[in-house]
């Protein structure tokens, strides 16, 4: 909206303060509108999860797209991860005389946190856009309506299938892409020292407990889930023509990445007040 | 006296400030082609959208095959919806599948039919619009009149009563037109089908009609044969004509 000036090409403030707060409440009012609409979408996949038929078939095929297919990204990312976090490591413990410390301190800090919200930030750049586009161009054709009108349902056909299979495939993906990432590690320390493979993950699984491992997986099930929620839903309700299916991917990973944020602060909080 | 399949009765639409379908009446009957002519934006597709409950009406009342499809659950207007065909503008097949798959797709809830029997059926289908060769394709690679007979093919599958057309021939040369036309004629001798085409294209309506209706800002503002209508002395409607 162009700001209005007086005669003498002025701003008139008083005006331009109520055009910014008309703009303001106009987004406070969008932004509630979104978050009903995000929780009456989760409703209905809590419904629609538990009610029968079951699109198995549906589920294998997009576990196989979202989680094997995803494979090789997550390894790669996670090896580097593990070899570069050691690479950085190394001269800070040296100071301390700590270079002993290194393989517990790597494995520690790749299982409890490193290696689950890096994969899963690769995981929503990588699965989140694909499922943001996907849905919002058959939205977009009326592939969604097609189905609709042939009766299926398509809610449980495509949202409640890749909500599943993300929620199921990114804990696998996550403990695959630790264990590259901890080999990524031993290649690191081996880069400038010479500790046999052995030794290593002796020093690893020594130092890491229950406590770091379990957390640290179990927070990745309401990443997947958040994940493919907010894409499924960025996509289902994208209305804007072909305009629409580029801003569907891009929120379902901004939204996706941040909701990954959000939730490992909290996971964080419960698994501190567990830990006391 | 042929049964009423499919009425509409003050039907009312409105996004917004824009109201699309003011107290729109309509009756359809067995074995009948009903042309909706229109100009684009006047509420031509938002009417078979309210057909078949894709877009929920804001008030009037839509009977298809009897039942108001405003009082009925979701898993009855499901089976409602396998009596009524939809061909949608953009044939909307589904990317991801092939031909094959397209045509297996609404027959899912068939998973006591064997093998063969589905295969049948889908082979079918495709003879009835002369593509039984692309089985196996992608709808990539199909041209967008072949998109159109392959829809055409999934919407029979089923074997609708009703069959509703949104813009058959939108963005096909004068050559397919004419051959998509036809196809509807001829689907609807050989099924008795009875079917709603929506259309702006004059040589789609005067091959396909049995009756027409013209619509203007979301009103039913004539009715009748293609020739009633083309002798009718209103300039807005001889614009369709000329």
């Amino acid at each position: 909206m162009p700001i209005e000036t007086n005669k003498n090409g002025k701003v008139n403030p008083v005006r331009e303060l109520r055009s910014t707060e008309n703009s303001f409440v106009k987004h406070l009012k969008e932004f509630f509108e979104e978050i009903t609409l995000l929780t009456k979408f989760t409703f209905r996949f809590f419904k629609e999860v538990i009610k029968p038929p079951y699109e198995f078939n549906e589920f294998v095929k997009q576990s196989y797209l979202i989680g094997y297919k995803s494979f090789p990204l997550v390894a790669i990312t996670g090896l580097i991860m593990g070899l570069v976090l050691t690479i950085q490591s190394r001269p800070t413990l040296a100071q301390f005389g700590a270079e002993s410390w290194l393989p517990a301190m790597v494995a520690v800090s790749i299982v409890r946190e490193i290696g689950p919200v890096i994969t899963a930030l690769i995981f929503a750049g990588k699965v989140g856009s694909g499922i943001g586009a996907e849905l919002a161009s058959m939205k977009v054709t009326e592939q969604i309506d097609a189905m609709e009108v042939s009766g299926i349902n398509p809610f449980k056909y495509l949202v409640v299938t890749r909500i599943v299979s993300a929620t199921v495939m990114l804990p696998v993906l996550v403990s695959a892409a630790n264990a590259i990432s901890l080999y990524g590690a031993y290649i690191g320390v081996n880069l400038e020292g010479d500790v046999s493979f052995r030794l290593f993950f002796a020093q690893v699984f020594d130092k890491l407990s229950f406590t770091d491992v379990f957390p640290g997986i179990i927070k990745t099930f309401f990443f997947g889930f958040a994940v493919a929620l907010i894409s499924c839903y960025k996509g289902y309700n994208s209305n804007k023509g072909t305009e629409g299916v580029g801003k569907a991917a891009n929120s379902a990973v901004v939204f996706g990445s941040l909701f990954i944020f959000i939730l490992d602060m909290i996971a964080v909080q419960v698994t501190s007040l567990f830990s006391r | 006296m042929k049964k009423t399949v499919a009425e509409i009765e003050h039907l009312n639409k409105s996004f917004g400030n824009n109201h699309v379908l003011k107290d729109m009446n309509l009756k359809l009957v067995e074995g009948e082609n009903l042309v909706v002519l229109g100009k684009s934006g006047s509420g031509k597709s938002v009417l078979i959208k309210c057909l078949v409950g894709l877009i929920e009406p804001d008030e009037g009342k839509v009977n298809i095959l009897g039942k108001n499809i405003s009082e009925l659950k979701i898993e009855e207007l499901n089976l409602l919806r396998k009596k009524v065909g939809f061909l949608f503008q953009s044939a909307a097949l589904y990317d991801s599948m092939t031909v094959r798959e397209n045509l297996e797709f609404p027959l899912r809830d068939l998973k006591s039919k064997p093998k063969e029997e589905i295969n049948e059926l889908v082979e079918e289908a495709l003879r009835n619009v002369g593509l039984e060769d692309v089985i196996d394709n992608m709808p990539s690679e199909l041209s967008g009149g072949m998109r159109k007979r392959v829809g055409l093919a999934r919407t029979l599958i089923l074997k609708p009563e009703i069959i509703l057309y949104d813009e058959p021939t939108t963005g096909l040369d004068p050559i397919t037109s004419k051959e998509i036309s036809n196809l509807i004629l001829d689907i609807q001798k050989k099924y008795n089908t009875s079917s709603i085409i929506i259309t702006h294209d004059m040589e789609c309506a005067r091959i396909t009609a049995n009756r027409m209706i013209i619509l203007k800002n979301g009103t039913a503002i004539n009715e009748g044969s293609f020739k009633e209508l083309s002798e009718l002395n209103d300039e807005w409607v001889h614009s369709f004509f000329k």
